[in-house]
């Protein structure tokens, strides 16, 4: 694996609404190396998206990026100006959302889409940009493209059109990509199909990925490490497997054991208990306190730092303050 | 007590008063309001009453004017009727016919909403047809048609802008209860015997309430503009009754020899109200809209 | 697609039946014609004869179907007062009413567009507030009384444009303009800002609420991590998409303008057909009344449908079937 190509540096991001402050992102730091595939993973209203949009510092008013550093290739993404700004999105960072069919401007047409971005970041001529546009569309496996060039979204399926959005996405050779939780939109049947196509294309391009999502099972086969956040931080971090096989933090532990697994018969599916904090009244102490069944007085009083916790592997939690804990 | 409380203490009283805005809106609904139930009270003359009416007082300037006088604060007219006087009277008439306009659009355009709403089928089909037709020709071109065949009055002007009123309620309210309609509480309480059209009007009602105040309000400005420009065309208000839109137009001839007022002033106020209105329409519109939140 | 626009031309003459209708029931009630093409001295017997001669001795849905009959001919009866054919009173006049109308939307477009494009992208600046403050102070004027101010500013007080009438014309394709000549042009400053200024601030006020509501969606928020500018983002991305809704909308301004060119050739004694409407409602003229009200909900009409078929041109999603 290659040099840093992402830091991440006590991030922290704040909308300011009626009813007070939400600390959205409180203070996180992530690395992400070149060609890494990386999961982020938690529930919603976690700040997933939030780090997403604050990565291209697209956060709008009432939301603004408080402090922290966005470290691409070395350079602060939060000392760029817009214009900068704009060079890099599309072109060295590029994302992949949610909805396919709310992405794409239902009155271009997918030609027009793909276009505007081979158009805004690269110099090629029209033939060439055509030749392109065909051969991104083939790649993500639309067949015929030629017939299906001045279509509109409307007239795609879900599947279609999230393989038309990888394409955009891909389309001026991006050196990270983002996946705003690229397939929970889609049907069961072709979310496999997204992910693996998704996984295809960014080795060939040789890109990075970061997959946010809510579905552990997603980052599972296609991730090499995985962040899971809480609440606006991060609270674990470590290679895939190791993180699903032996969870650290009790929030990871809650998660995985709400999943339904093949083959194990279980009655009710395990939940974690409680609720999502209100995430204008955060507590002092770890945000999951409340709904740990593990927590301690201590967890009430003060909030756990990052620390490390075996080979790569990291949580924020006191029940591992001592380095490697049992299991 | 409570209640009141409660509202002084909610986010929509607290919004409220930040919005200078809405606060000035509400200052002028209300001044004008206070006018036309107890001006003519307190102004110098009674217009109507011709007794009280002296030639020699005629086309008087306002008062800050050369050769104006105290008692004819705002001037007068060719008639030497006081315009304070006929401004506060011509308001009244203006605002009442504004809001009960208003009311009765509302009260019919609810009641076919409901009724179209819950009874669906041809009915339905007929009555939102006679709705898009009507709101596909202008508001202004009907009521001066039906103006113009029955002749000036208050009463027809009542009619006939309720006439072209009530459509935008009944549309409304007849979204509101296709939304209802298909849930399952409202099959439910036909098990239990209660009669749907009584459920469904208990349960569309408070939900539309929102957009029917705010639909309401803004009419009210619209009925006033409508009404004063039916006047103005000669179509409105019987001349023994000036609203404010028949002020400006007795003072429309004389304002080329530089007697200005008489046509200028009531369109003054006729915009300060209809202006004061829609700023609590649009502040009411933007903090009861929960879609542009 | 050929299905479709027939079925529409069918609803169009179906609505236009249902206009007669009410336009002749409810204006016989409007007390008794024949009063006013007799002379005052005249007999009872001259009156009998002027009504049969009219065909109001007949009862009325017979009236209606010799109505209807000579509509579909073209023929709509002859003017009380001008004794000419109504439909060549309000033909001749035509030219004029749109012509101000159609000035007056090019100058509430002109403005409308950018003016709501840039309340709607900085919500917050002073010009935006200003604007918006603006357009409802737009919405609350009455017209006749800002033709009112207009004139007594810019013609009684400074001087500087005409009051009233078209001013000079000249010919094209046989019809007589006023904006080919400069005189014809000063004539025709007032009267269309004045019928603009309403439509202008409902038409920017829907323009901005549009762009706002399509600003949120998502494909803005994609197309600016695609690295559009925000020029680009706006012109090319949002206007599009939020001007469909507005077009329907414009339509019915386009309407409700030609209906306020009454009020607006009143003031400024502009000859067009809604001053000849007023002036034959005041003189009691049924037959130019009439006229007027089948030929305008014609063009209403027409109008709608109009933007029916441009609205499926600019909407992909829409399907002609």
């Amino acid at each position: 694996m290659g040099n840093a190509l992402l830091e991440i540096e006590g991030l922290k991001t704040q909308f300011h609404l009626f009813a007070g402050t939400v600390k959205a992102l409180d203070g996180i730091d992530l690395t992400l190396k070149e060609r890494e595939i990386l999961g982020l993973v938690g529930e919603s209203g976690g700040g997933k998206s939030v780090a997403a949009y604050s990565i291209l510092r697209l956060i709008d008013p009432p939301g603004e990026i408080a402090s922290g550093r966005v470290l691409f290739e070395g350079a602060d993404l939060l000392e760029k100006s817009e214009a900068e700004m704009r060079r890099i999105r599309g072109k060295d960072i590029s994302m992949i959302f949610q909805d396919p069919l709310t992405a794409l401007n239902p009155l271009h047409t997918i030609h027009d889409q793909i276009d505007e971005m081979l158009r805004l970041h690269t110099s090629l001529g029209a033939r060439e940009r055509l030749e392109k546009i065909l051969s991104l569309l083939r790649e993500v496996g639309i067949s015929n493209p030629e017939d299906r060039l001045r279509a509109y979204p409307h007239q795609f399926s879900g599947g279609m059109l999230q393989r038309v959005v990888i394409a955009i996405a891909l389309a001026a050779r991006p050196k990270l990509i983002i996946a705003d939780e690229p397939t929970t939109a889609l049907d069961v049947t072709v979310q496999a199909q997204i992910l693996r196509l998704m996984e295809g294309v960014v080795k060939n391009h040789g890109a990075a990925l970061i997959l946010i999502t809510h579905d552990l099972a997603v980052v599972s086969g296609l991730t090499e490490r995985v962040a899971v956040m809480y609440c606006g931080r991060i609270v674990e971090e470590g290679p895939t497997d190791l993180v699903i096989h032996s969870p650290l933090h009790p929030y990871t532990k809650g998660l995985l054991n709400s999943i339904p697994r093949m083959g194990k018969k279980s009655g009710r599916l395990p939940q974690i208990s409680g609720m999502v904090p209100n995430l204008l009244e955060l507590p002092d102490g770890c945000a999951f306190a409340a709904r740990c069944p593990d927590a301690s007085e201590k967890c009430l009083r003060a909030a756990p730092p990052m620390r490390p916790a075996g080979p790569g592997r990291k949580t924020a939690c006191h029940l591992h303050a001592g380095g490697e804990a049992e299991r | 007590m409570k209640a009141l409380n409660e509202f002084l203490r909610s986010e929509f009283f607290f919004h409220f008063r930040r919005e200078k805005i809405a606060v000035a809106g509400s200052v002028i609904v209300v001044f004008f309001i206070l006018t036309a139930l107890f001006g003519p009270l307190l102004v110098p003359q009674n217009p109507y009453n011709l007794q009280s009416l002296e030639l020699k007082n005629a086309y008087k300037p306002p008062a800050w004017l050369e050769g104006g006088e105290a008692a004819f604060l705002l001037g007068s007219d060719e008639q030497g009727r006081d315009m304070l006087s006929g401004i506060v009277y011509g308001t009244r008439i203006s605002l009442f016919l504004g809001v009960g306009v208003m009311a009765a659009s509302c009260l019919v355009g609810t009641l076919v909403g409901l009724y179209a709403g819950y009874a669906g089928g041809r009915a339905d089909t007929l009555l939102m047809r006679i709705v898009d037709v009507q709101l596909s020709f202008p508001a202004m071109l009907v009521a001066l048609f039906i103006m113009s065949a029955f002749g000036r009055g208050l009463e027809k002007l009542f009619i006939a802008l309720t006439l072209v009123g009530w459509v935008q309620y009944a549309r409304t309210v007849r979204g509101a209860v296709l939304a209802e309609r298909g849930k399952e509480y409202i099959d439910a309480s036909r098990l239990i015997g209660l009669s749907p059209f009584l459920v469904v009007t208990r349960h569309v009602l408070p939900n539309v309430t929102t957009s029917l105040i705010v639909i309401a309000t803004i009419h009210v400005g619209n009925v006033i503009l409508t009404e004063a420009t039916l006047s103005y065309l000669g179509v409105g208000v019987p001349v023994t009754e000036p609203s404010l839109g028949l002020l400006v137009k007795n003072g429309y001839d004389v304002l080329f020899s530089g007697i200005w007022w008489i046509s200028v002033l009531p369109g003054c106020f006729i915009m300060i109200l209809v202006f004061g209105i829609n700023l609590l329409g649009d502040f009411l519109r933007d903090e009861l809209n929960p879609k542009l939140k | 697609m050929w299905i479709y626009l027939l079925r529409r031309l069918m609803q169009m003459a179906a609505v236009l039946m249902v206009v007669s209708l009410i336009v002749f029931f409810v204006m016989s009630f409007t007390g008794d014609p024949v009063l006013m093409v007799v002379p005052p001295n005249a007999t009872d017997l001259e009156i009998e004869e002027a009504r049969r001669s009219l065909g109001l001795d007949k009862p009325l849905w017979i009236q209606y179907f010799v109505f209807v009959k000579n509509l579909t001919q073209g023929d709509m009866g002859r003017s009380y007062i001008f004794k000419q054919p109504v439909s060549k009173l309000v033909t001749e006049r035509m030219p004029a009413t749109f012509e101000m109308v159609g000035c007056a939307v090019l100058f509430a477009l002109l403005v409308a567009v950018p003016a709501g494009v840039y309340a709607a992208a900085r919500p917050n600046s002073f010009l935006s507030r200003a604007i918006m403050g603006g357009s409802l102070f737009g919405i609350s004027l009455p017209s006749f009384w800002v033709g009112i101010l207009l004139i007594y500013f810019f013609a009684v007080e400074l001087g500087l444009l005409p009051s009233s009438g078209r001013g000079g014309t000249r010919l094209l394709f046989g019809v007589p303009w006023s904006f080919l000549t400069w005189d014809g042009l000063r004539h025709l400053v007032l009267p269309s800002v004045t019928l603009a200024l309403g439509t202008l601030a409902v038409l920017l006020r829907l323009i901005r609420a549009q762009m706002r509501e399509v600003l949120r969606q998502d494909f803005v928020k994609f197309a600016r991590a695609k690295g559009v500018s925000s020029r680009q983002l706006l012109f090319s991305h949002a206007l599009k998409n939020a001007l469909i809704p507005v077009v329907t909308f414009f339509g019915l301004q386009v309407g409700n303008m030609i209906a306020f060119a009454t009020v607006t050739e009143t003031i400024f004694a502009w000859p067009g057909m809604g001053k000849l409407l007023v002036d034959s409602i005041n003189a009691s003229d049924r037959p130019v009344i009439v006229a007027y009200l089948m030929i305008v909900s014609a063009i209403f009409v027409g109008i709608n449908f109009i933007i029916d078929v441009v609205y499926t041109f600019i909407d992909p999603r829409i399907d002609l079937r």
